[in-house]
């Protein structure tokens, strides 16, 4: 019998769940602050308040492109987590995204010596769970 | 100058590298005991505790050590939480009390256990991180030292020579967990990449130890054993901790630190004999050497080459070895020893007549930053 090692969950909040029921749908969601427009990234700010201007009404959901470039990058070639082991070494990527936040992710169809700055990347969604659908990045066609 | 200096008087050691027949709470107490021991004072001296949060055992605290010292009373009691950034921010802030009356002897103190008793595992990598593979700092740090990379080709082979630099120096402190273990740029190059561009040897150990110190007025550092230190300058420099929501990924705070460490003192670069620089990874040695202006953004590659961090360099650096080669006890690793420097108490890896030194340290994938400016 062989072990099955199921990835961690991403962490799914009642602020953040809104991003993760649209990546089921295979769409990539940002918060549009109504205040002022900025667009606050969509898993790492979890209090209802933009960091811009301060307002703390709720953001509203809106699509983005899932386009962005690559801000940096690393390729891990040891892990502690046995989920991890079979794709080593395996890119984690950060994005600047075309809408101005940042987003970390994992790369498909690259390899280390593939990357370069501000390479340009789109997303792409995988269904891990009846749960969990997760949003990675390829480069650009 | 508004305010008289403060001065550390007194340090305390425990044993280091692997302690697992030490619990948390008997270093601290071994590590306080020693440095209230060698500032020539009594446990009932000490009216103010600092203590860093130790992330293995978070019930040792501030409260606890004060009823093993038996100290019935106290002016300033708190745990600090800035990660490795920690000892410098308690020293300023016992600096602040004591200037201000509040304390006559404030006692610092530390302890890790990261070799024999791990922290909750991945504690900066909450929620998404995780299904992304992000674990902890040495993940971060890649990211960070890739970005450099990128924009400013530094190499690997200067990186190397930072960790080839402060192995050397671990050659000439018994004390160190690399003594006895000289590496090459060969070697640095043939370890094994954790995570790009960083190899093994890039990384910093993993250890067990405790360490305090025990701060007190300018006035009173005359009258204690050790040649007093004088804390000149002071500062510190916070970022957003979440990697994707700050501004740059190779700015980390110590820009804003060190600008104010430099004016509080009142010195240049120039002016500096020995360095303690926070070295997690061969990168953070760079790119403070950047922020804290030794050089100019990006340039922080070449800067490091033909031996200006070793002990017979310009800027002598991390001379007991860091934490890549000493012991990784944090922002405890640098300050006792740029103290020690400055005492004149380092034997072969002393840095001849050494006047001033500063000591950065950083916390918390590089999101806090301290660092202060000592003089004899
Ligand atoms: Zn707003």
């Amino acid at each position: 019998m062989t072990t099955q090692f199921k990835k961690p969950s991403p962490g799914i909040t009642p602020e953040t769940k809104p991003f993760w029921d649209a990546a089921k749908r295979n769409e990539f969601m940002l918060v549009k602050c109504v205040g002022c427009g900025f667009y606050r990234n969509p898993v790492s700010i979890t209090a209802n308040i933009c960091p811009e201007c301060g307002s703390r009404k709720p953001g509203e959901w809106v699509k983005a492109s899932g386009k962005g470039r690559v801000h940096t990058y690393t390729a891990v070639h040891r892990t502690f987590d046995p989920s991890f082991e079979k794709e080593l070494p395996y890119i984690i990527v950060i994005v600047e995204l075309e809408e101005g936040p940042r987003f970390l992710s994992n790369m498909r169809d690259a390899k280390p010596e593939d990357m370069k700055l501000d390479m340009p990347l789109e997303v792409v969604f995988e269904k891990v769970s009846d749960e969990v659908t997760v949003p990675y990045f390829k480069p650009a066609k | 100058m508004s305010q008289k200096e403060c001065a550390i008087v007194g340090l305390g050691y425990t044993p280091q590298g692997k302690c697992p027949d030490w619990s948390v709470r008997e270093l601290f107490l071994e590590a306080s005991v020693n440095a209230i021991k060698d500032a020539g004072m009594k446990p009932h001296d000490i009216d103010g505790i600092l203590v860093e949060l130790c992330w293995t055992d978070p019930t040792t605290q501030n409260w606890s050590l004060q009823m093993d010292l038996g100290i019935p009373e106290l002016s300033l009691s708190a745990v600090y939480d800035s990660m490795g950034a920690s000892p410098g921010c308690q020293m300023q802030v016992a600096q602040w009390a004591i200037q201000n009356g509040i304390c006559k002897n404030v006692l610092c103190a530390f302890v890790e256990k990261s070799a024999t008793a791990p922290a909750v595992p991945y504690r900066m990598s909450a929620g998404p991180g995780l299904a992304y593979g992000l674990h902890g700092a040495m993940h971060g740090i890649a990211l960070a030292a890739m970005r450099h990379k990128m924009l400013y080709g530094t190499t690997s082979e200067q990186l190397g020579e930072v960790a080839v630099t402060f192995r050397k120096h671990a050659q000439l402190n018994p004390k160190a967990q690399m003594y006895g273990k000289p590496m090459t740029l060969a070697d640095h190059q043939n370890s094994r990449i954790i995570a790009e561009p960083l190899h093994l040897f890039d990384c910093c150990l993993v250890s067990d130890g405790g360490r305090a110190a025990v701060i007190t007025s300018g006035d009173r550092a005359k009258d204690c054993p050790q040649p007093p230190v004088y804390i000149m300058g002071y500062g510190q420099g916070h970022v957003k901790m979440d990697l994707i929501e700050r501004n740059t990924l190779v700015d980390t705070g110590a820009g804003v630190s060190g600008a104010h460490a430099f004016r509080t003192a009142g010195i240049q670069h120039k002016d500096i004999d020995v360095l303690g620089l926070y070295d997690a990874t061969t990168h953070n040695i760079i790119t403070q050497l950047e922020e804290l202006g030794f050089c100019e953004r990006g340039e922080g590659g070449p800067f490091v080459e033909n031996g200006r961090l070793s002990i017979d360099g310009e800027f002598p650096t991390n001379l007991s070895g860091g934490m890549l080669s000493e012991t990784y006890l944090q922002g405890w690793t640098g300050i006792p020893e740029i103290v020690s420097q400055l005492r004149g108490h380092c034997g072969d890896r002393q840095v001849k007549d050494a006047k001033i030194g500063l000591v950065t340290n950083q916390g918390g994938y590089i999101a806090f930053h301290s660092t202060l400016i000592l003089r004899r």
